[in-house]
């Protein structure tokens, strides 16, 4: 599997990805529909800041953070560790390996592919938010916007990285949903999904600041509502992709030694 | 009409002994479904005390109040996971790969076979962490429920149940149109985690979707008001005959959808 040929069946990848990614909308409806949480979020905090601002969070910036919430969360998602554990389990997983190609660029172009149809949802939620509160509190700089990018980019590494790694333990246990589901909590709680990360009490955010959970959605969406200048941009930047980089090293070795004792019943 | 109830409770009795049998291979279960639940449920209260952080009380709920809520959140949780949840999640495989054939071939009603095929009962450890909770609010408040608040609760708690059994009904129901196990059970979850909180925090057009189409008040708020000896005896029936109505609507959904069952395999 040289460098080559990977390059050269991206193309097509992309293609089957997308196209899967159309045959199955209905669960990428239900998918999106699954990912509203931080509207229901939006709504509470707003109630919550009626009274007087939570922090620096009056109701209009909670509006803008929870709209960006759902943006990012759009464009970072991965499912790799269903998809593996899965594959484990009925043994399709030996398909992949057949093919002259690493499975995990297989798993990353299909899980990217679907990022245009992500788009048509996250883009009319992008249109109601300049409408409701119009470009003030986007970042002014293009270097802002450039980190932005970038952040975005790692934000889906580590989650699709971290997929990747729990979809790995399916090889040892045969089943890794449930690891996903603890994941998945702590993520949702300290990734600044349901509260935005500033709000945290002290040692909490200290706890926060050490975890991968905030690098994959909270960094990015505090980055569209100018919470940085660019130097402090670029500090977090530099965390989260060495976040980005530890995963991706613990993913190849768990998944090196993972693989030796991958023994393909049923497929 | 009274030999087929016979029948059914002898027929129910006979599915929980089987399910107690095949449980008990999976005794290592326990620990680990513990263990994940209690973090699960301790780590879910971090936006409840960033919420009650530095104000006294949201929307007419101390922080304690809000704990009742919890509370009854977490009992609901218990019940999903050790007796609704496990029997509805293999009927979706049943549909994916087509077996429910031999459920629809036998001789009783789908909906009952299906509804009653596995109970997990060691999973729901999160039972002991929902009294946990209510003894901290309560002691709290320095007050505990009337006699008459509890009675009403467990009323409630009656109708609650049946309200999560018809929403799952829906769920799985639309797994007939939709294949994915994982996207709905997501679904499920991420919908009913809005119930971790009072209705009343929430304003406008989701107030009246979470009481009326997606009754998450009538599950975790009007009975934490019971406990609290606040809810009207209006609320008190109207959540009885809602949940009622919803159950009502959900069979009629789960006998259109299988109407439409095209078994995969044949």
């Amino acid at each position: 599997m040289s460098a080559r040929s990977t390059v050269r069946a991206l193309p097509t990848l992309v293609r089957v990805g997308f196209a899967e990614a159309i045959a199955y909308r209905a669960e990428m409806l239900v998918w999106v529909l699954s990912t509203t949480m931080p509207l229901i979020m939006l709504a509470l905090w707003s109630a919550v800041a009626a009274d007087a601002p939570v922090g620096r969070f009056d109701q209009r910036d909670f509006l803008a953070y929870f709209l960006a919430t759902f943006i990012v969360r759009q464009l970072t998602g991965a499912w790799v560790a269903w998809q593996m554990s899965f594959e484990v389990r009925t043994g399709t997983l030996a398909m992949r390996l057949l093919r002259p190609l690493h499975p995990m660029v297989s798993y990353a172009v299909e899980n990217l592919a679907a990022l245009p149809l992500r788009l048509v949802v996250a883009l009319p939620v992008a249109m109601l938010a300049l409408l409701l509160l119009g470009t003030a509190r986007l970042p002014r700089s293009p270097a802002l916007w450039g980190v932005w990018a970038v952040a975005v980019l790692g934000g889906w590494l580590i989650t699709f990285l971290a997929n990747a790694l729990i979809g790995c333990l399916a090889l040892w246990t045969g089943s890794s949903i449930k690891v996903m589901d603890v994941w998945l909590v702590a993520f949702m709680v300290f990734s600044g999904y349901l509260v935005p990360v500033e709000l945290f009490p002290g040692v909490l955010r200290t706890l926060v600041a050490w975890l991968p959970f905030r690098y994959q959605i909270g960094f990015p969406v505090e980055v569209m509502t100018s919470a940085y200048d660019l130097p402090a941009a670029l500090g977090m930047l530099a965390r989260q992709w060495a976040f980005v980089l530890a995963f991706l090293g613990l993913a190849a070795i768990v998944w090196r030694r993972g693989l030796r004792r991958f023994a393909a019943y049923g497929g | 009409m009274m030999h087929t109830l016979l029948r059914y409770l002898r027929l129910f009795r006979v599915q929980v002994r089987s399910s107690v049998l095949l449980g008990m291979q999976y005794r290592a279960d326990f620990l680990i479904d513990g263990a994940v639940s209690f973090f699960w449920t301790t780590t879910a209260l971090v936006p409840l005390f960033v919420v009650f952080h530095d104000r006294p009380a949201v929307a007419g709920w101390s922080f304690a109040e809000a704990l009742v809520v919890v509370g009854w959140f977490t009992l609901l949780e218990a019940i999903l996971e050790g007796a609704i949840s496990p029997s509805l999640t293999a009927v979706v495989e049943h549909i994916r790969k087509g077996t429910l054939d031999f459920v629809l071939l036998k001789p009783a009603d789908a909906q009952f076979l299906v509804s009653t095929a596995r109970f997990e009962p060691w999973r729901s450890t999160n039972l002991l962490t929902a009294l946990a909770i209510w003894g901290v609010a309560f002691v709290r408040m320095g007050k505990w429920p009337s006699l008459l608040g509890l009675c009403a609760a467990v009323v409630l708690l009656a109708s609650a149940t049946l309200l999560l059994y018809s929403l799952w009904i829906l769920t799985v129901s639309a797994a007939f149109y939709v294949v994915k196990v994982d996207n709905l059970t997501n679904l499920f979850n991420s919908v009913f985690d809005a119930a971790r909180w009072p209705v009343q925090v929430f304003r406008g057009v989701l107030r009246w979707i979470f009481t009326l189409v997606v009754p998450l008040a009538l599950m975790t708020t009007y009975p934490a008001e019971a406990m609290l000896g606040r809810l009207s005896p209006l609320a008190l029936t109207g959540s009885v005959v809602g949940a009622c109505a919803f159950a009502w609507v959900s069979r009629r959904v789960w006998l259109g959808s299988l109407a439409r069952y095209a078994s995969a395999s044949s």
